[in-house]
């Protein structure tokens, strides 16, 4: 009689759940996995190395690119990494307009997940529904950068830019006649503020929306209970951070533990799990949307009541205004110093570290005195997410393995940077 | 009974009988054929809209020819043939899959009078040729000599096994109650002064929930997809399928569909029967009870994330299977009691 073996699959990096170019090299016993082999580098781009050939203002939409799913969490940790070094003050209007967008990007980030999460395990109406939403958030971003995903929004010091007081409106087309369009329009009148106000009304009815479809569903709780469990202890040991180690029921998040930007004065709660099985990661992730909707509706009200510089005065570091530096001599040398030489940053070291929607991501920057990073370190959340996807999947079956890596919020772009 | 017929009948002597039914099959298959193309059609209308999304509108007036066109597209294209695959079963498995799942329609009656074959072990004709599809499936698994296939192939035979059973015994309290086989027979025995009230869907109720399950399951849709398992095993046996050899598979599947919808419809829901006495009973009533049935299957698809492969087994074997037996036991002893009313 032959010899019964195990049989050795190739999952990825073209596979619809690979989540990107994830390839996973499965030992299989029947349809149970016995370990599972991830390998990494797909999507390698060398920003780190990238970032050291560029001055400081250069490497900031790099930092878009890394998780391209959460692009000004990214941005927040690297400039804050330079002031943290150069010690420049930034203004509180800048501090709320970051942690409104941050948490912005946190919910485009969940929603992106419960909608990838959900495909993978077969629910495709909730990815739809996921996207109508981010449709929204992608407008502010559009109206506050310009750009809809890669918004190189942040500077150090600051933001590049007030917040608009009118949104970008829909025009009449083929598809949508006028009446269509009037309709679109409609919470587009007034200024970026009221769109986002009017959005963060509406969201708490939207989450109940996908709570509908998912939460007490008996086949989501069937593909999601037990699946991937992970201890408390075994989640500290292997360096998880974010909604993972939450799900696992340790109460850790940079935004309460070490405040930053302007999360001391806000008012939210920070969800935990209990099992650490992917039901309660999709629970604690869900949780996390409705508080992020509670800062970004603090944050508006903040905002409207208080205006002001958003951009630091110190001109070694931020471009002075066009018109006084068509008038002052000194401002026009300003500028032309920042725009061919970029900003110095003097010699030390320092690593920053924000509550990304992943997890924690830092930033570790050296600087040399020089116009360019000397050397840039990221510290990407999904990589140690990832190293544990053996430890979660050893015994559990190919449809789970889908699950883990959905429940892991895995994004390639920051794991291979 | 066609007296318009009669000269061509004389004409042809001896092979009138077999032109007949070549004439009446293709009656029957042709539009069929172009029923599943519509509910492509319809699949992507309605999982469009429940998904807040237009759905094809680009093809012909509101996308109404996407259909045709799909079909052009897979008919131009190259059928790739692995080279590690066997040939012979490569090929074959795409017709296996097809053949049974157009060859039941031979039973299914329309109406009262519209029955290309009414034979008196319909039933039975039925489920043997429902349960031959999943060689097919078997076939083009192992065929394409692809990991990914196999898995799907292994799935979907562990599968329909055991959705076969529970199927099965819901069909036995049907009989039971029709004492019947024929399909004709079991709609005329819910025939009656009540409308609705006299359809078996009243006492067999459990039993039409798990015959709707299981037809779900036994065409492989979702949420019970694991043998294709989009997110998983990507497309499972026909990962390695292209051009019309995939059109096949695709045919049968809905062919399927509409197939478990019709028997849906007649065993639970009285056929061409009218759902309220003082209407008459008409091919109408039929093909609006198959397209609601339809819609559920969609509906479903639209809704429910996909089981896990064990987990589709458990409910076949220890939820179904028990309650069908249970269920087999009741409705025998129901109908030893005067309160029997069917």
């Amino acid at each position: 009689m032959p010899e019964i073996k195990n049989y050795t699959m190739n999952f990825g990096p073209q596979h619809p759940s690979a989540h990107g170019v994830l390839r996973l090299v499965l030992e299989l016993d029947g349809e149970v996995i016995v370990r599972a082999d991830p390998h990494i580098g797909l999507l390698h781009r060398g920003t780190e190395k990238l970032a050291e050939h560029k001055t400081f203002l250069q490497a900031v939409p790099y930092m878009d690119r890394l998780d391209y799913v959460s692009m000004l969490c990214n941005e927040h940790a690297y400039v804050q990494a330079i002031e943290k070094l150069t010690g420049i003050e930034v203004p509180l209007r800048a501090q709320y307009i970051r942690v409104m967008f941050d948490e912005i990007t946190r919910i485009l980030n969940h929603l992106m997940w419960l909608g990838a999460h959900g495909l993978d395990i077969g629910a495709m109406t909730v990815f739809l529904y996921c996207f109508r939403e981010r449709e929204d958030l992608l407008d502010a971003y559009e109206a506050v950068s310009g750009a809809r995903m890669h918004a190189a929004y942040y500077r150090p010091g600051g933001v590049y830019r007030d917040l608009p007081d009118s949104m970008p409106q829909y025009e009449a087309s083929k598809i949508h006649n006028a009446a269509a369009v009037k309709k679109l329009n409609e919470n587009r009148q007034g200024s970026l503020l009221d769109f986002l106000e009017d959005f963060t009304r509406r969201f708490p009815t939207y989450v109940d929306e996908y709570e509908t479809l998912l939460t007490d569903n008996r086949i989501w709780k069937q593909r999601t209970v037990g699946i991937g469990v992970l201890t408390p202890e075994r989640a500290l040991a292997l360096g998880i951070t974010g909604p993972m180690l939450r799900g696992s029921g340790v109460e850790w998040d940079l935004r309460k533990k070490q405040p930053y930007a302007a999360y001391d004065k806000l008012d939210f709660d920070i969800p935990v799990g209990v099992n650490g099985d992917s039901y309660d990661r999709y629970l604690v992730r869900v949780e996390e949307m409705r508080q992020s909707n509670r800062i970004i509706k603090q944050c508006i009200s903040w905002l409207r009541q208080n205006p002001g510089p958003v951009i630091t005065t110190n001109h070694k570091f931020a471009p002075p205004g066009r018109e006084s530096m068509k008038q002052n001599m000194e401002e026009l040398i300003h500028h032309f110093k920042l725009f061919t030489e970029g900003m110095h940053v003097p010699e030390g070291e320092a690593y920053s570290v924000v509550e990304h929607p992943k997890g924690e991501f830092g930033i570790y920057l050296v600087s040399d005195g020089a116009n360019k990073p000397y050397r840039l370190k990221i510290r990407a959340p999904g990589f140690a997410n990832l190293s544990s996807l053996d430890e979660m999947v050893r015994g559990h079956m190919i449809a789970d393995v889908v699950t883990i890596i959905g429940t892991q919020d895995i994004v390639f772009g920051e794991i291979d940077r | 009974m066609m007296e318009w017929l009669l000269p061509i009948q004389n004409l042809l002597g001896p092979a009138w009988l077999p032109v007949w039914t070549v004439v009446k099959i293709m009656v029957i298959v042709g539009p069929l054929m172009g029923a599943v193309a519509y509910l492509t059609l319809a699949e992507r209308k309605v999982i469009g809209w429940m998904q807040i999304r237009i759905g094809p509108n680009r093809v012909g007036p509101l996308g109404l020819l996407q259909p045709i066109a799909d079909g052009v597209k897979l008919l131009m294209k190259e059928i790739i043939i692995p080279s590690g695959s066997n040939k012979f079963l490569f090929i074959i498995a795409p017709i296996m899959a097809l053949m049974p799942a157009l060859a039941a329609w031979a039973v299914v009656p329309f109406n009262a009078e519209l029955v290309l074959a009414d034979v008196n072990a319909g039933l039975l004709y039925i489920l043997a040729m429902t349960s031959l599809g999943v060689y097919g499936v078997i076939i083009a698994g192992w065929a394409s000599n692809s990991k990914y296939a196999f898995l799907g192939a292994l799935r979907s035979a562990a599968q329909i096994v055991s959705y076969e059973i529970a199927m099965g015994f819901a069909l036995v309290t049907v009989l039971m109650a029709a004492q019947s086989l024929n399909l004709g027979e079991i709609v005329r025995g819910q025939q009656g002064s009540y409308g609705m009230l006299n359809w078996y869907i009243i006492p067999l109720f459990p039993m039409f929930l798990v015959y709707l399950i299981s037809g779900v399951a036994e065409t492989n849709r979702a949420p019970f997809d694991v043998a294709e398992g989009e997110s998983e095993i990507v497309a499972g046996f026909h990962v390695e399928y292209s051009g019309m050899a995939f059109a096949l598979f695709f045919l049968g599947e809905y062919a399927n569909m509409i197939l478990v919808a019709f028997l849906t419809s007649i065993m639970f829901m009285g056929g061409w029967l009218s759902p309220v006495p003082f209407l008459p009973d008409s091919i109408v009533w039929m093909f609006a009870k198959v397209a609601f049935v339809l819609f559920l299957f969609l509906w479903f698809r639209a809704t429910f994330p996909r089981y896990r492969y064990d987990q589709l087994m458990r409910l076949g074997w220890k939820v179904f299977i028990p309650i069908t037996i249970v269920w087999v036991v009741v409705v025998g002893g129901w109908m030893q009691t005067p309160y029997w009313l069917w």
